[in-house]
């Protein structure tokens, strides 16, 4: 498992070309195990402010655990990880969504029996000034869909009109645009979307790319974790390749394409055949 | 009080400055038409409270029109009367049941907190108010037992409080020896809630006031806090509330405590009621109180319901119980009516959380 090479390759991305591009989070040699288990295996990671990186990989290649640790759901048990240049340890994924990491993680995490806007708002929901929030402790539900409904008309999401629907009475689509619409309202550092469009049609999964678009045009880098090639190459800037617990590549997805891509991702191919040391 | 619950409900919805389609829900993508059965499980399930009322006023009409004794303003302040105790204890039942839980203990808790009582005042003489707050203060740490079991232990709730169910009922019985403390020696504190005053010729007890008061304030916490909020994401969706950041196990220990108090005060509620300490009285209103909350409309399985629906459920079932028996039912068609209402209720739960998953 140690080659040398893919060490070589990975370990060069630090040093390349884009060292001069600020990176929103970073991984180094990031390892995760469960029991005999190696599910991350020193990998490196990098987003960079203002784009969307895309994570590939197989099944078991270790995508879940490196979003996990980034989200703050589980902690690594060996490597640093930075945030904003500076080494931090998410205990929790309250502690990543406080250094305004967001995830839309693949379960949703959504209540479907609560209304759209206490769904965006779970867990920091918004009191009414005053007697009546400090000592009654009264939401201001009032104010919490007006901004509920913002952030879902900022994201173009008219079709949802009524926030104060539960979420059980939306469709697939309408329910990820909630789950988005979350993310995007609070993620003021990074957005993470896992699968975002594994359980969508073709329709529903073309509106959750435009809302990926919509929440990069504003600045926020986004990770995208994606099985979807096609919708891969549209919308991101660079594509991590997750191979057996490591990073074996980092490249722009203008200088690769979809074939090659898939067969660095099962192993067909390696990056030296590709010449990719100077992207990874 | 149900229909103002409903209406604040109303009144929040039209102050959002949305446009609203005509049913006031979004057509699902590609516009796909409700068929009229699908228009009422929708508005059933964004109003869980159309169900216990359409059965209570058509058993108040039904009734009414049978027996000529039964549409008066006496009677049905005995009907409150008599499922004040059974309400209480589903104000507490349905907290736990919205978190997906549910408590088997709450009549054994409650016993034993009243007997505690009993003993502190009478056996032991501490003023009466000293001991109602300490037999309060029971109820709130059986609570707490039960949501460290729960939340610590990792128990199931209906597991937990099975146990707990025993454990409590054995205490109760040690305590009080088995024995009832006579009316002509409880203090008058104890039964106060069992007085009242005339309004209209018809005789209303504080009792009953103190109920429809606690309904009121915990319909306002589970509508208006954040914590009445996390209570239903946890029973709903553990995982997302977790993820949300919520403290899931301090939501719930917090729900089993919260309980524990209601049924303290229940508990005095109960002496007020019977006017005696009894350790047995009110010993199947675990049950009871489950039932309440079940035809009241809340789901079993969690995060869906109203604590309105528990004071309907209670109602329905003492409408039920009275309508008949003055009708010249015997009592057993009282206890078949309501098994059939509880599967009824059940039965439409399954069907509208279908439509959500």
């Amino acid at each position: 498992m140690t080659t040398d090479t893919t060490a070589a390759v990975a370990g060069g991305a630090a040093s390349a070309p884009f060292r001069s591009h600020e990176l929103v989070i970073e991984g180094r040699k990031l390892v995760k195990r469960y029991g005999h288990v190696v599910a991350l295996d020193e990998t490196d990671f990098e987003i960079r402010q203002g784009e969307v990186l895309a994570v590939i990989g197989d099944n078991g290649a270790g995508k879940s655990s490196l979003i996990q640790c980034l989200s703050g759901a589980v902690q690594p048990d060996e490597g640093e990880l930075l945030v904003g240049g500076e080494l931090t340890t998410l205990k929790s994924p309250v502690e990543a969504r406080r250094l305004g990491i967001e995830t839309v993680f693949q379960s949703l995490a959504v209540s479907p029996a609560l209304d759209v806007a206490s769904n965006i708002f779970l867990g920091r929901e918004l009191r009414r000034a005053g007697i009546a929030g400090s000592v009654f402790r009264m939401l201001d539900k009032k104010k919490m869909r007006q901004e509920a409904l913002g952030a879902m008309s900022e994201l173009g999401l008219q079709t949802l009109q009524n926030v104060g629907q539960s979420v059980e009475t939306l469709s697939g689509g309408q329910r990820q645009g909630v789950a988005v619409a979350r993310a995007a309202a609070f993620g003021s550092k990074v957005v993470i979307l896992d699968e975002p469009t594994a359980a969508l049609g073709v329709k529903e999964s073309g509106r959750v790319v435009k809302l990926i678009k919509d929440i990069n045009a504003r600045g926020i880098p986004v990770i995208l974790i994606s099985h979807n090639m096609p919708q891969i190459f549209e919308v991101a800037d660079r594509v991590h390749i997750q191979r057996l617990g490591r990073r074996i590549a980092l490249v722009e997805t203008s200088q690769i394409d979809m074939g090659d891509a898939v067969a660095l991702m099962v192993g067909a191919k390696t990056p030296e055949q590709l010449g990719l040391e100077t992207a990874s | 009080m149900a229909r103002s619950a409903t209406d604040a409900r109303e009144d929040e919805r039209a102050s959002i400055p949305a446009p609203k389609s005509p049913r006031g829900l979004v057509e699902i993508d590609g516009g796909a038409r409700l068929t009229p059965i699908q228009w009422i499980e929708r508005r059933m399930l964004s109003r869980p409270l159309i169900g216990p009322i359409a059965v209570l006023v058509f058993a108040l009409i039904v009734f009414s029109i049978v027996s000529p004794n039964f549409g008066t303003l006496q009677n049905f302040s005995l009907i409150l009367q008599q499922v004040q105790v059974i309400a209480m204890l589903g104000i507490a039942q349905t907290l736990i049941i919205l978190t997906a839980g549910i408590d088997l203990s709450v009549a054994a808790v409650m016993l034993l907190a009243q007997v505690v009582m009993g003993k502190l005042a009478v056996a032991m003489g501490l003023p009466p108010e000293l001991a109602l707050v300490l037999g309060i203060l029971v109820g709130v740490a059986c609570g707490a037992i039960n949501g460290l079991i729960v939340t610590k232990l990792n128990i199931p709730p209906f597991i937990a409080t099975l146990g707990t169910l025993s454990i409590f009922y054995a205490l109760n019985i040690f305590l009080s020896g088995g024995e009832s403390v006579p009316y002509a020696d409880v203090p008058g504190l104890f039964t106060w809630l069992g007085t009242g005053f005339q309004v209209l010729g018809t005789t209303f007890t504080f009792g009953q006031v103190l109920t429809i008061l606690m309904f009121l304030v915990f319909a306002y916490i589970l509508r208006s806090t954040a914590w009445g909020t996390h209570i239903y994401a946890v029973g709903d969706n553990l995982e997302a509330a977790r993820l949300s950041g919520i403290r899931v196990n301090r939501v719930l220990m917090s729900v089993y405590i919260v309980a524990g108090l209601i049924i303290g005060v229940t508990a005095w509620l109960l002496i007020g009621r019977i006017g005696s300490i009894s350790p047995t009285a009110g010993a199947s209103y675990n049950l009871a109180s489950i039932t309440a909350v079940v035809i009241g409309g809340t789901s079993l399985f969690g995060g869906r319901g109203r604590i309105m629906g528990t004071l309907l459920g209670a109602v329905i079932v003492g409408v039920f119980s009275s309508g008949l028996s003055l009708a010249g039912f015997d009592n057993l068609w009282q206890e078949f009516t309501i098994g059939i209402l509880i599967i009824g209720a059940v039965a439409v739960d399954q069907r509208l959380r279908k439509i959500g998953r």
